[in-house]
């Protein structure tokens, strides 16, 4: 299998998919000419023309709301937000038309879109151009909400995306572009709805998604040191959300600890928690702990940065003071 | 109040429609305009609930507009559009039952008088966010312009989505990729109660089309053959690959903005005014004036449409409710994921 980025993974998966379906195009803010913001869609423009690369204006709003009309119309749209963040202005057509459209006319109207949107702090980029949103989403009804951690899984969630018949908020993390992993060749799909388990312990859980499953997985090797055998799961999708492998490992350990990049308060994590108190409260020793970024906006100075995102050694504190 | 230009393209529609068209527009117009009513008496009696924006007063611009489009053409509409939706031809029993929330409504009970929605005749949506429309219209011409098919979108709007970043964006989103989208602002001079003047800096809303770099008109909106004539300008310019328009249609709600606005911001003399030139008379009176057309004739039309409302009332308050089972179905396509 080819060692190849997360970036390149997902170009893969655009350029296969382009290539296996007319329907499908991409059109978004820098798509084109200049190959992408962060490079996802380079080349693309070459290999398949204007008509299906398309460079828009910088209006989030109507880039996506074009999008839900063109999946109206028939097609396979797939809008790039340049950011998360600029998602913002576009909320009220994922929040208000996409996500609604099929339910409010009776199950007659399909939105087969899918909005992808890098995001995730760390690179000092101020307060609004570092967050993570992935809870805005997930908490509405009618979206399905992807957020991969490895290449892998970000070639096979995107094409299973592009497939989809629901639209799809497709969130990838900002500092995962460059890294590298195996990623199977050809037709390589990862169903929603199947969690990943990274790492098997019997010590406490660790339930995380995104760049934080690589957190997870090096605060998991620091406990292993102190005697400490944490098990690792990747979400990989938000909605639908594999609650049942949380609690199946819950059952073994009796400890959870939710690792997110969202702010603390209302995030991902905390609906993972409360879902996880409903179903396996019984087997629960403890109650969950989360490592979340802290309620507040994003300072610009790289010690307050670090300060505020979650690391492996917030994971490896919380994990000793639960087991 | 009606421009030179209005009458002269309006002569011209009555020149190139036959009687059986003319009939048919006068026939479109009381069936809005008796549903509309009929609608208002049911929501006085608790049948239908929720929201209600009526469009009596305005049946011209739904009328004429959707009379020159073809079937397979889209129509794009906001939350007041119950004409729209009847001018594309959804069986009127449909539209009813979904006012009363039943299973058998044209969005089975879901959607309610603000959602209405009919795939078959391409009746894309009544949409209750002021300007969200919008941008769906330029992405169904961008499917258009994607397939090279030969369809235009229609999307109505009122004066209060102008000031909107929704219809900015998608006038020049629309007119940059020269897509085949006809957009129609209703300027019934009310945004609920705000007038356009305290509303929008510049009052000659078609003028909005020129920085957007397509052709922009003011029509009568109380005349539907001067709604017909500019709208199907505007189409054989889609249909030719030459882009967008925007049309302005200068109409009057008879009602308040919904059924729970006695619409107290403006006079009974304004009101009358308005009355005066309603787009029904206007049109009876050119019919029976300059066509010769008998008034029984009209009269019959009038009693045919009393009949087919009676008829759909009836048919709204006999259908089932929704089953309670089925709340959660369809919020997710069903077998919506890859069928590899």
């Amino acid at each position: 299998m080819a060692q190849i980025s997360y970036r390149e993974a997902l170009n893969q998966a655009l350029a296969e998919e382009m290539t296996r379906d007319d329907r499908v195009f991409i059109m978004g803010e820098e798509v084109g000419y200049f190959g992408g913001a962060f490079k996802v869609t380079d080349g693309l423009l070459a290999t398949f023309g204007e008509k299906r690369v398309r460079d828009t204006p910088i209006s989030e709003l109507s880039i996506v709301g074009a999008g839900i009309g063109a999946a109206m119309g028939g097609l396979k749209p797939i809008v790039e937000l340049m950011t998360v963040n600029f998602g913002l202005l576009a909320m009220d057509q994922i929040v208000n038309h996409a996500a609604k459209i099929h339910y409010m006319f009776g199950g007659q109207a399909k939105v087969p879109i899918v909005i992808r949107a890098p995001q995730g702090g760390g690179h000092q980029l101020g307060a609004q151009h570092s967050q993570s949103l992935e809870a805005y989403f997930m908490h509405c009804p009618g979206l399905r909400v992807v957020i991969p951690a490895s290449p892998a899984d970000a070639k096979g969630l995107l094409k299973t995306a592009i497939r989809q018949d629901d639209p799809v908020i497709f969130l990838e993390h900002e500092s995962l572009y460059g890294m590298k992993g195996e990623v199977p060749e050809g037709e390589h799909l990862v169903p929603f709805g199947v969690a990943n388990l990274m790492r098997q312990g019997k010590d406490v859980t660790i339930i995380s998604y995104s760049k934080c499953v690589y957190d997870s997985m090096r605060a998991a090797e620091a406990l292993e040191n102190e005697g400490i055998d944490a098990e690792v799961i990747d979400l990989r999708t938000l909605n639908p959300l594999d609650i049942g492998a949380c609690v199946e490992s819950i059952k073994k350990t009796a400890k959870a600890i939710m690792v997110y990049e969202g702010w603390r308060t209302g995030g991902a994590g905390a609906e993972v928690a409360a879902q996880i108190y409903e179903a396996a409260f019984d087997h629960l020793d403890a109650p969950i702990e989360r490592v979340a970024t802290k309620d507040v906006p994003m300072p610009y100075n790289a010690r307050m940065e670090r300060a505020a995102l979650p690391s492996p050694a917030d994971i490896v504190k919380v994990a000793e003071r639960l087991v | 109040m009606a421009l030179e230009r209005d009458k002269l393209t309006a002569e011209r529609a009555l020149l190139t429609l036959g009687e059986s068209e003319l009939l048919e527009l006068y026939r479109r117009m009381n069936l809005i305009r008796r549903f509309e009513d009929r609608t208002a008496e049911m929501y006085a009696r608790g049948k239908i609930t929720g929201f209600c924006h009526l469009y009596a007063g305005e049946e011209a611009v739904a009328v004429g507009a959707i009379f020159a489009l073809y079937d397979k053409d889209y129509v794009v509409s906001t939350y007041r559009e119950h004409g729209h939706c009847l001018a594309k031809g959804t069986p009127p029993r449909k539209v009813m039952a979904e006012l009363f929330g039943k299973e058998t409504g044209i969005s089975h009970g879901r959607g309610g008088s603000m959602h209405l929605f009919d795939p078959n005749l391409r009746f894309m949506g009544g949409y209750a966010i002021v300007g969200g429309g919008l941008p769906l219209a330029v992405g169904l011409g961008l499917s258009i312009a994607y397939k090279e098919e030969p369809e235009v979108v229609c999307c109505f709007f009122g004066d209060g989505a102008l000031p909107q970043g929704a219809f900015h964006e998608s006038l020049n989103m629309a007119s940059l990729w020269k897509l085949p989208v006809i957009f129609i602002c209703e300027n019934n001079f009310y945004g609920m109660g705000t007038l356009v003047q305290n509303a929008i800096c510049q009052q000659e809303l078609y003028r909005f089309a020129e920085p957007y770099k397509m052709p922009g008109v003011r029509v009568d909106g109380m005349d539907v053959l001067a709604v017909y004539q500019a709208t199907m300008e505007a189409t054989a310019r889609a249909r030719e690959g030459e882009g967008p328009s925007l049309i302005e249609a200068v109409t009057y709600r008879y009602r308040g903005h919904s059924m729970s606005d006695p619409a107290e911001y403006r006079s009974k003399r304004e009101e009358r005014i308005w009355q005066e030139r309603d787009p029904i008379k206007t049109l009876r009176r050119r019919l029976v004036g300059e066509r010769r057309v008998p008034e029984s004739r009209l009269e019959a039309i009038e009693r045919e449409v009393n009949a087919i409302i009676d008829d759909a009332v009836r048919y709204a308050d006999e259908s089932p409710e929704p089953a309670l089972s089925d709340l959660m179905k369809n919020v997710y396509v069903e077998n919506g994921g890859p069928q590899s």
